[in-house]
Order: C-alpha cells, then sequence, then structure tokens
C-alpha cells in the first residue's frame, strides 16, 4: 500500500549511503523533469500548461493529505485554494499600488497564510466528525463561500474577477517574471519544495497518528491522541499548501475569478487525486500532471472531452480504485516477480483488446456528438485517419460491429487466455 | 504497600436504555495492587472497563483516578492522566505493522503529541522502547507484518504490547489470555507480573488458575453487582459467591 514503508523496511539492512541514494533519486529525477521540460515546451501555451501542471501537483497533494493519509474526503477544498489565491492577489495588487516590497517569489506565501486563516476558522467547524459528516460539512462550507463571492464583490471582483501584474513586485534574484517560462521555473521551484515538505509531513508523528485515526479512531484515543485534533492539524497544514498553490496561481495567470472557490475546483482536485491513486504519494502528482493535460489538451480537439474525463473517472474507480500510479505500482512489482515473461503475450493480447474497444466507443461518443451538436449532421467529418457522413448508417454499424466483437474476444478468450497464464506460473 | 487509592468507583451505574446493566459499583483499588475482577458472561465487567477508561459514559456515580474525578473525559484524556487498556476483542491499527502500531502507542507518552516538525524514525528512544517490547513480546521476526495477518495469538500479545507501552500508572486488561494455549496463557501472566511490579493492574480473567495465582485482590461481579472484594482467601470461602459463581465454575 505505502512505497515509502515497503522501501525503508527493505532497505533497513543495508548501509547507511545506500539508503540515502535510494530516497533521494526519485527527487533527484523529478528535479531534473522540472529543469529540462522546458526545453521540450516552448509554446506559450505549453508553458502555461505546465506551470499549471506544477500548481495542481502542491493543490491534489495537498487534497491527499486529507484523503488519503487522514481519510478525510472533501467537496471543498478548492475554497483554501481559492481565497489563498485571493489573498495573493490582493497583496498584488498592494504591491502595485504602492510599490510595497515585497518580492514574487514570497508571493505565495500570502497565498499559503490565507489558506492557513481559513483552515484555521473553517477546520474548527468541520474536522469535529469524519465520514459523512464531514464531507457534508465541507460541501457546506464550500457553497458558502461561494454565495459570499456574490455578496462581497470587493474582496472577490464580481463576475470579472480580478487582474494584477506579476512585474509590478520586485524579485529576490533578480529575475524578469514576464516570460512565461521564468514564471514555470518559479513554480518548478515552489512545486519541489511543497512537496518534499509533505512528503516529510507523512513520517512525522502528526502524519503517522492521521494514519492511526484513518484506520482505527478509537484506538488512537486509547493512546492518548483526540481524533478531532489530529484531523484538525491535517486540515490546516492542507489548508495552507492549498493556499500556497491558489497563491502561485495568480502569478501564472495574473487573473482571478470566483471560480477558483467553487464546486469544479473541488471537484477537479478530488478527482486528480483519486485518479492518480490517493494510496500513494506520487498517485495525486500522476493525477495533477493527467488532468491538467487532458484539461488543456483535450478540450481543445473534441467537444466531448468533459465526458470522456467523466468516464476516465468512472473507469478508475470500478476498475481501478488503486489509481492509476496504483497499476503502474502493481505491474512494475509483477514485472520485478517474472510474471510479465510467461504472461507477455497474453497481456499484450488482452490490452489490444481493451484499446480497439476504446477506439470503438470513442468513434461512437464523436458520431454521436456530430448527430446531435453540430449544426449540420450532414456535413462530412473528420474521425481518425477517414472522413466519414456520420447520419448514414455504415460507420455506426460498424463501430458497434467492433466494440462488441472486441469485448467478446477480451471476455471469452484474452482475459481467460491471461488468467492461464499468471495461474500456471503460480502453480509452478 | 503502600495505601494510596489509585482507583474509586462510588455509586456507579450504567444503563442501555431501560437495561440496568452496571447497578451501583464501589470499588476501591490501592496502588500497586493487582486486581482481578470475575463473573459470569454477561456480568458487565467489559462494560466496566468501558466507564472507567472513558470509552462509555456512566449514567450515574463516580469516578476517581488518584483523587481526580475522570467520568466524563474522553478516553484520550483519561489515558493521558496515566490510565490505558486493552480490549477483549482484539482492536489495533489493522494496516500497521507491529513496530508501527508499539510505535503509535509510544508517541503520545514520550511527549511528542501532534509533533510535526520531527521524523517518527529518528525518535532514538521510541524506537528503542518499541524493540525491547517486541523482544519481549516475541515478536521481533514479526515486526514488519501488518497486524492483520498476525496470528490470533500474536495479536493478543501486540495488543497487550500496545496497552503496557506508555508505562501507565494504571493499567486495564479485559481478558488478556483468552483464546491463548496454555504456554501463551502463561508467557502472558509472566509478563504482566513483571511489568505490574510498580503499577496498578486492573484485569478480567475467566481462568481462575491465572486469578488466584496472579491477585492480591479479587472482585466479583454479578449482575452488574460487586458482591465479594476481598484477598483470594476470603473470596474462596465465601458462601456467597460459591454460590453465585464459584460452585457453578468447580464441576
Ligand atoms: N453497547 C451496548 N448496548 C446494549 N447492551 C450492551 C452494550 N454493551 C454491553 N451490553 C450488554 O451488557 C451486558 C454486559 O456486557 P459485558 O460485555 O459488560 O459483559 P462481560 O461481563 O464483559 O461478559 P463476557 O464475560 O462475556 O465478556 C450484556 O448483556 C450485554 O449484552
Ligand atoms: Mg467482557
Amino acid at each position: 500500500m505505502n512505497t515509502t514503508q515497503v522501501q525503508t523496511g527493505a532497505a533497513a539492512g543495508g548501509v547507511g549511503r545506500s539508503i540515502w541514494v535510494r530516497r533521494l533519486w526519485p527527487w533527484l529525477v523529478a528535479v531534473v523533469i522540472a529543469m529540462l521540460l522546458p526545453l521540450l515546451v516552448t509554446s506559450n501555451h505549453g508553458l502555461t500548461m505546465i506551470s499549471h501542471m506544477g500548481v495542481m501537483i502542491i493543490f491534489a497533494l495537498s487534497y491527499n493529505m486529507l484523503l488519503g493519509n487522514t481519510g478525510l474526503l472533501s467537496f471543498g477544498h478548492a475554497v483554501y485554494f481559492g481565497l489563498g489565491g485571493y489573498m495573493a492577489m490582493h497583496m498584488l495588487r498592494y504591491i502595485e499600488a504602492t510599490g510595497f516590497g515585497m518580492p514574487l517569489e514570497l508571493l505565495p506565501v500570502v497565498g499559503a497564510l490565507g489558506g492557513l486563516l481559513f483552515g484555521l476558522i473553517f477546520g474548527a467547524v468541520s474536522t469535529r466528525r469524519a465520514g459523512v459528516v464531514f464531507a457534508m460539512i465541507s460541501l457546506g462550507i464550500g457553497e458558502m463561500v461561494t454565495a459570499s463571492s456574490l455578496m462581497f464583490t470587493g474582496f472577490f471582483g464580481g463576475e470579472a474577477g480580478l487582474f494584477g501584474n506579476r512585474e509590478a513586485p520586485v524579485s529576490l534574484f533578480g529575475i524578469d517574471y514576464g516570460p512565461g517560462r521564468n514564471v514555470y521555473y518559479l513554480v518548478a521551484v515552489w512545486a519541489l519544495i511543497a512537496a518534499v515538505i509533505m512528503f516529510l509531513l507523512r513520517q512525522t508523528p502528526l502524519g503517522w497518528m492521521a494514519n492511526a485515526v484513518r484506520d482505527n479512531p478509537e484506538r488512537a484515543q486509547f493512546v492518548g491522541y483526540s481524533p478531532q485534533m489530529v484531523r484538525f492539524f491535517q486540515f490546516v497544514l492542507a489548508a495552507t499548501f492549498a493556499g500556497l498553490a491558489g497563491g502561485l496561481f495568480i502569478v501564472v495567470d495574473e487573473i482571478i475569478t470566483d471560480e477558483t472557490v467553487g464546486m469544479i475546483q473541488s471537484g477537479l482536485v478530488l478527482l486528480s487525486a483519486y485518479i492518480g491513486g490517493i494510496g500513494f504519494f506520487l498517485g495525486p502528482v500522476v493525477g495533477a500532471v493527467l488532468v491538467v493535460f487532458l484539461e488543456s489538451e483535450l478540450s481543445s480537439i473534441t467537444d466531448a472531452w468533459l465526458l470522456y474525463f467523466g468516464l476516465l473517472f468512472v473507469a478508475v474507480v470500478m476498475f481501478a480504485p488503486q489509481g492509476l500510479f496504483g497499476v503502474a505500482y502493481q505491474q512494475v512489482m509483477s514485472w520485478r516477480a517474472g510474471e510479465w515473461v510467461r504472461s507477455f503475450h497474453a497481456r499484450l493480447y488482452a490490452t489490444s483488446a481493451m484499446l480497439v474497444f476504446v477506439l470503438a466507443l470513442i468513434a461512437v461518443i464523436e458520431k454521436a456528438y456530430h448527430v446531435l451538436r453540430h449544426w449540420n449532421p450532414q456535413e462530412p467529418m473528420p474521425l481518425f485517419f477517414v472522413t466519414i457522413d456520420a447520419t448514414s448508417m455504415v460507420p455506426w454499424l460498424v463501430s458497434f460491429a467492433v466494440m462488441a466483437g472486441a469485448l467478446a474476444v477480451f471476455f471469452l478468450h484474452a482475459r481467460p487466455l491471461l488468467r492461464r497464464a499468471l495461474d500456471s506460473g503460480e502453480g509452478a | 504497600m503502600s495505601q494510596e487509592t489509585a482507583l474509586a468507583l462510588k455509586g456507579l451505574t450504567k444503563n442501555f436504555g431501560r437495561a440496568e446493566i452496571i447497578r451501583g459499583v464501589d470499588l476501591d483499588i490501592k496502588a500497586n495492587e493487582r486486581h482481578v475482577i470475575i463473573g459470569p458472561n454477561g456480568a458487565g465487567k467489559s462494560t466496566l472497563f468501558n466507564l472507567i477508561s472513558g470509552r462509555l459514559e456512566a449514567t450515574s456515580g463516580t469516578i476517581q483516578l488518584f483523587g481526580r474525578e475522570i467520568d466524563g473525559l474522553p478516553p484520550h484524556r483519561v489515558n493521558r492522566m496515566g490510565l490505558s487498556r486493552s480490549f477483549q476483542v482484539t482492536n489495533l491499527f489493522q494496516n500497521m505493522t507491529v513496530m508501527q502500531n508499539l510505535r503509535c502507542a509510544l508517541l503520545w507518552s514520550k511527549g511528542h503529541k501532534y509533533a510535526f516538525w520531527k521524523l517518527v524514525n529518528s525518535q532514538q528512544e521510541v524506537t528503542e522502547r518499541a524493540e525491547e517490547l517486541m523482544e519481549r513480546l516475541n515478536l521481533t521476526a514479526k515486526q514488519h507484518v501488518p497486524a492483520s495477518l498476525l496470528t490470533y495469538a500474536e495479536q493478543r500479545a501486540l495488543e497487550i504490547g500496545a496497552t503496557i507501552a506508555s508505562g501507565a500508572k494504571v493499567l486495564l486488561l479485559d481478558e488478556p489470555t483468552a483464546g491463548m494455549s496454555r504456554t501463551e496463557a502463561d508467557d502472558m501472566v509472566e509478563l504482566i507480573r513483571e511489568i505490574t511490579t510498580d503499577c496498578t493492574l486492573v484485569m478480567v480473567e475467566h481462568d481462575l488458575g491465572v486469578v488466584f495465582n496472579l491477585a492480591d485482590r479479587i472482585s466479583v461481579l454479578v449482575y452488574g453487582e460487586v458482591i465479594a472484594s476481598d484477598t483470594p482467601e476470603a473470596v474462596r470461602a465465601n458462601a456467597a459467591v460459591q454460590e453465585a459463581y464459584l460452585g457453578t465454575e468447580v464441576h
């Protein structure tokens, strides 16, 4: 379930230095990737996207401090992201207006303090109970803050939101934050710092007791811990990091609207953490990267992107509750156990069958969107590498036949074959 | 032996709905004594422990721990005042390993509280004490095994380990040897004897061999009332006890 624990367990007998190498190399890889990414992604659009990924990584990791570590399902985590963002935006505008000397690099800290402040206030009322009660209260607070954004237009900037200029503050290191690339590096550095801190927080007494309270709040009480206090502290810390993410977000976008405190944003972070895998530290990182990528790229390719999004979420919840990172982790483990050698062909076969099914499903969805949404359904429609008429029967029949065929192959032949390949190994 | 009172129950009652389960219990337990509570199934022994440890709130009456009122306090507050308990039905952090369970049981008592600025694994004192306990419980070989994968007897041992880890002044053990083999039970009793040389033990036990071997005093609880509370010899000779409880056990 927990990669770090497995690692420390395995490394316990090793030499001190090799433990450090094992612990540090994933972080070094992360640093290298973060540094090299702008060499691949050079467009303004791309740089904004990878900056948003960095912001979302912090946000999703902070969400997992609640869901994964403490077992608290929140439907209103964006409140702290958004309010942190607004606090930072007001500071940015104050700097612009008065020339106040706070450097841009530290602006996200204002966001974090905003998250902390509202975390203290709302955490006190919402962490008395876990489970459904907590989830409902988080939903209520989310609605409440959304409603206040319509009332306090001075603070929230009304429908247009608030603008700021990130080039107004000074820079600690004399960096010009006009170009998107420099902003990306600022995001990357903050994301790494925040990730390291959140990783270490899991291994503190509070982090351990958060797991304990998640699994058995009663026993936690009988070793001296108040579950309510453990939840409260975790909540406040999670809100602080969400606020930090919000503060970085306004540096990237230079605008903030009340959507950032809203339900969609709260749903998006839940989705990111869950799709990636809440049982692993890296799960939310993978989820955040994927969700931002899909949101940014898929929406320009297809109108049906939200539908795909929903399908992906449902598929993960139903078939891979351990999340995408969890699936990858299992595959690596199974590779190491030598299971791939004897089942490689069966795996390839089953995966291909599923892939064919998914492609046919995409064809159906795209055609349906074309017929139902396009002003002229008769217009020829490009699909994969051909052009079809979505109103004629043939393309529909073909897609449905392929879907049915792929499913039949998968369930009647590929899956049993894969099972046998795996079982034969266990017997041997 | 010190005559200070560790635990004093006065007029304690507990009703579940209309059922009166604890019906006016008065009990004084002296510091450093080994006090065993016996009684037939359903007499209310576990319920009494739940009241003392704060798991349940009493309907009426008072509970004092070293002279301080503890009734109405939540379990974690009672625990911090030096009272630790085990459960009749194993109650552990099932996903955590043996080592992690013991460390969690030690964190508060070693003063780490809600700290989020230090790492658990670098707390030498916690690690050493946990290793010591594992050694004593014969669980060292299983230190990285999750509690849920331990055998029943190992889970029971860990349950006791987690209870005694913090070095509480008063221990409540609810049937610590139930379901164990003869040798495992003997080993457990030996461990309990060792660790209770300078603390107060209140224990529920069905095995009369263990009871008379370990107890300084015995209380007999029948239908929510203490019908006798005395030295083992006196309890053995008590006619009411023989009729209500021992008589049914002997043949
Ligand atoms: N939460 C509860 N709600 C209702 N009734 C309860 C509750 N807990 C215990 N009881 C009842 O109280 C009575 C005493 O239960 P208790 O568990 O204290 O007995 P016990 O002396 O520990 O018995 P055993 O030797 O079987 O462990 C039983 O009749 C039980 O059904
Ligand atoms: Mg009982």
